[in-house]
């Protein structure tokens, strides 16, 4: 099973990095824990991200420690990526990842999990998308969408930083309105797109909109949002993650932005289906969240 | 609806019998029957035990696309889903391939060119997928008639692309491309390629082996590279993988990465000799000093204007490409040998095909190359234009 390609070779075992070892022996796979995967158990096991190439202090990267210490079963889990920030981190994540095109992921994703729920009836494997705004609303609005549509059992995360920060700051969709961007030079002339309730309307049986100001609140939205959408269908994050770089903050002053955020743009939205809602009770109930 | 468990060693899920493809394609017994392309697909699809296959309507290869839903009905194969459009679709395909499954899905002109920025993607990340290509002619303006210039298109994408003449060679190449494209040292995507309409639509007589019998399943842990499942090191994988590790060697790994699709696409030549018994056709008088380079239903054609031509005294012969990439250049300049007029009659107004025989035979042959006669947006290609082209070249004076 997936745990399995984490075993190291005994003959090789002297030429390893530490950190290949440390995945073996002190990561927190879903076997080894009598309770869920959460944020409380980073400080002392092996993260899955090794390290990342981002600016210094930018929320993205924490979020995906957020993210990836709350898979509930990270050894049969697979991301699925797009273009953009987002895929400056992905050759860190210690799990099978794909960088396809940009803004294909959620279709990508969808054969991906279509053909390992064919190929391993028996065995649960999640299938999450991980992209930023421009890839989830913008190029990618369509598949994003029609994955909903199909009721894929997929979890879509977005990290939503209101701009093309990769590419140099230039207007999103997510971006909000009035804000001066570059492509955008007098201002954002639309209001940012409210993706979190589309989803809903599209069919995600969990659509969340809220910021990584909180370690805890985002782990539990993963964990929730991955159960549903292998479970009962797709399911939606919209995770604020400022680029400070193209705002004007400091390395130190993500957090609060985020924090700001909270109580506006980004003033918690949850939308869980009926279906959705017994199901977490159920899991709750079995300690599964 | 099957399941992969019911799967065993002898059989596959739908129960039919496990052979090879050589078993398949030149041993099991055949009988006669009467088809489309179209009809003919499902039939070569029935017998790969494909995994999966996404769809999207597009004339004139919707039929084609609507035969393996009902396979999938029938429980022959494992998942078939309607994309979303092209783009889409061949996204789809590219991540059932990336998880391990045999894939095959069709396309025709708009759709192509609309799924365009995948067919690199798919070699790019070496799965060995199928795209059966019905040739249309693209937009603007609208035009749903067969004309194949978007295979233009297709040809530096690192994909293999075969070309079927007729109803018998869609069925046996679409077995056959399988095969090769799932060897681990090729494990690039393979298109095969036939005339829309001329072919998707046209009943032909053709023989097929029975269909209790199918070839063994696509075996993903011999891929070069891991599939992603989670079931395979190493556990931190990332397809593709040189995404911006560090921008100091992706100059490098790129180049290298790019070089070695095309090498994988050469490195099928072998395999599609054996099975395709050849990777050209040549039919006619072997000795003739004028020759038709041609691929799919131009072929057809071709070998018409040679029967008549023989009528008149003037001895031809028709060398049928029935591989484009890789390109078979040895093969070509060995039947051009004593040629001295080559005619590329082709169903496109820009002669890529005629581009790519003048590129292959550049500083190699001192055949003279006459391009045409060329036809597009559905006109037909009567044998008799392609006699009157060559009449007008060796009989300037009289004319046809």
């Amino acid at each position: 099973m997936g745990i399995d390609i984490y075993k190291i070779n005994p003959e090789f075992r002297d030429i390893m990095p530490r950190e290949i070892i440390e995945l073996e022996e002190n990561a927190t796979w879903s076997f080894k824990m009598d309770k869920p995967r959460g944020i409380k158990q980073l400080p002392q096991t092996k993260e899955l991200l090794e390290e990342h190439s981002l600016c210094a202090g930018c929320p993205e990267a924490a979020a995906l420690r957020y993210v990836l210490a709350a898979l509930p079963k990270p050894e049969d889990t697979i991301i699925v990526n797009s273009t953009g920030c987002t895929s400056l981190m992905f050759p860190h994540i210690a799990l099978h990842t794909v960088h396809s095109l940009f803004g294909n992921q959620n279709a990508v994703a969808s054969g991906i999990k279509r053909v390992l729920n064919w190929r391993f009836p028996d065995t649960v494997k999640d299938v999450v998308v991980l992209a930023g705004d421009g890839a989830t609303v913008d190029i990618g609005l369509d598949y994003t969408l029609q994955s909903f549509f199909r009721q894929e059992n997929i979890t879509t995360i977005c990290f939503d930083n209101e701009v093309y920060a990769n590419t140099g700051g230039q207007e999103s969709g997510m971006t909000p309105k009035g804000q001066v961007f570059k492509m955008a030079p007098l201002g954002k002339k639309f209001e940012k797109v409210k993706m979190w309730e589309l989803a809903k309307t599209s069919g995600c049986h969990y659509s969340i909109n809220m910021t990584a100001s909180a370690p805890k609140a985002v782990a539990k939205a993963v964990r929730e949002a991955i159960l549903v959408a292998r479970e009962i269908g797709p399911t939606y994050l919209n995770i604020y993650t400022p680029c400070i770089l193209e705002i004007g903050l400091s390395a130190n002053e993500g957090l609060g932005e985020m924090k700001d955020q909270d109580k506006d743009r980004f003033a918690s939205y949850k939308y869980v289906s009926p279906e959705a809602e017994a199901f977490l009770k159920q899991c709750k109930k079995e300690g599964r969240i | 609806m099957s399941t992969i468990k019911d799967m065993t060693a002898t059989k596959n899920w739908s129960g039919q019998t496990l052979v090879t493809a050589d078993h398949m394609l030149f041993e099991a017994p055949r009988t006669k029957h009467f088809m489309t392309g179209s009809e003919v697909l499902k039939e070569a699809v029935k017998r790969c035990t494909v995994d999966a296959s996404v769809s999207y309507p597009i004339t004139p290869q919707s039929e084609a696309a609507h035969l393996i839903g009902e396979l999938w009905a029938e429980g022959y194969v494992g998942v078939y889903f309607r994309g979303e459009n092209e783009f889409g679709v061949m996204s789809e395909v590219a991540g059932c391939a990336m998880a391990g499954a045999r894939v095959i899905t069709t396309t025709s002109g708009p759709g192509t060119l609309r799924a365009m920025e995948n067919f690199p993607q798919w070699s790019g990340t070496r799965i060995p997928c199928q795209l059966i290509l019905m040739a249309r002619g693209i937009n603007s303006p609208l035009t749903i008639q067969p004309d194949n210039l978007e295979v233009s298109f297709m040809l530096e994408t690192g994909c293999m692309i075969w070309y079927a003449e007729n109803v018998q060679e869609l069925f046996d190449m679409t077995i056959a491309a399988f095969i090769v494209a799932e060897k681990p040292d090729v494990h690039v995507p393979i298109i095969t390629v036939v005339d829309g309409f001329f072919v998707s639509h046209t009943r032909e007589s053709v023989m097929l082996p029975e269909d209790d019998i199918a070839l063994f399943p696509y075996e993903p842990y011999k891929a070069p590279l891991p599939p992603i499942d989670s079931e395979m090191p190493p556990g931190r994988f990332l397809r593709d993988p040189f995404v911006m590790k560090s921008n100091y060697i992706s100059y490098a790994t790129h180049a290298s990465w790019q070089w070695e699709v095309r090498s994988a696409v050469e490195r099928s030549r072998p395999y599609a000799k054996h099975f395709l018994n050849g990777l050209a056709h040549i039919t006619g008088t072997k000795d003739a000093e004028i020759a038709f380079i041609t691929c799919g239903t131009a072929a057809h054609q071709a070998k018409e204007a040679e029967r008549e031509l023989m009528k008149l005294g003037v001895k031809t012969k028709v060398i049928k490409l029935r591989t484009i990439r890789p390109f078979p250049k040895e093969e070509l300049l060995e039947a051009l040998e004593g040629v001295k007029y080559a005619f590329v009659p082709e169903f496109n107004v820009v002669g890529w095909l005629d581009k790519e025989v003048r590129t292959a035979l550049y500083g190699n042959s001192k055949t003279d190359i006459v391009g045409g006669p060329r036809v597009a947006g559905g006109m037909s290609l009567p044998a008799e234009a392609i006699i009157k082209e060559v009449m007008e070249k060796i009989n300037p004076t009289k004319g046809a």
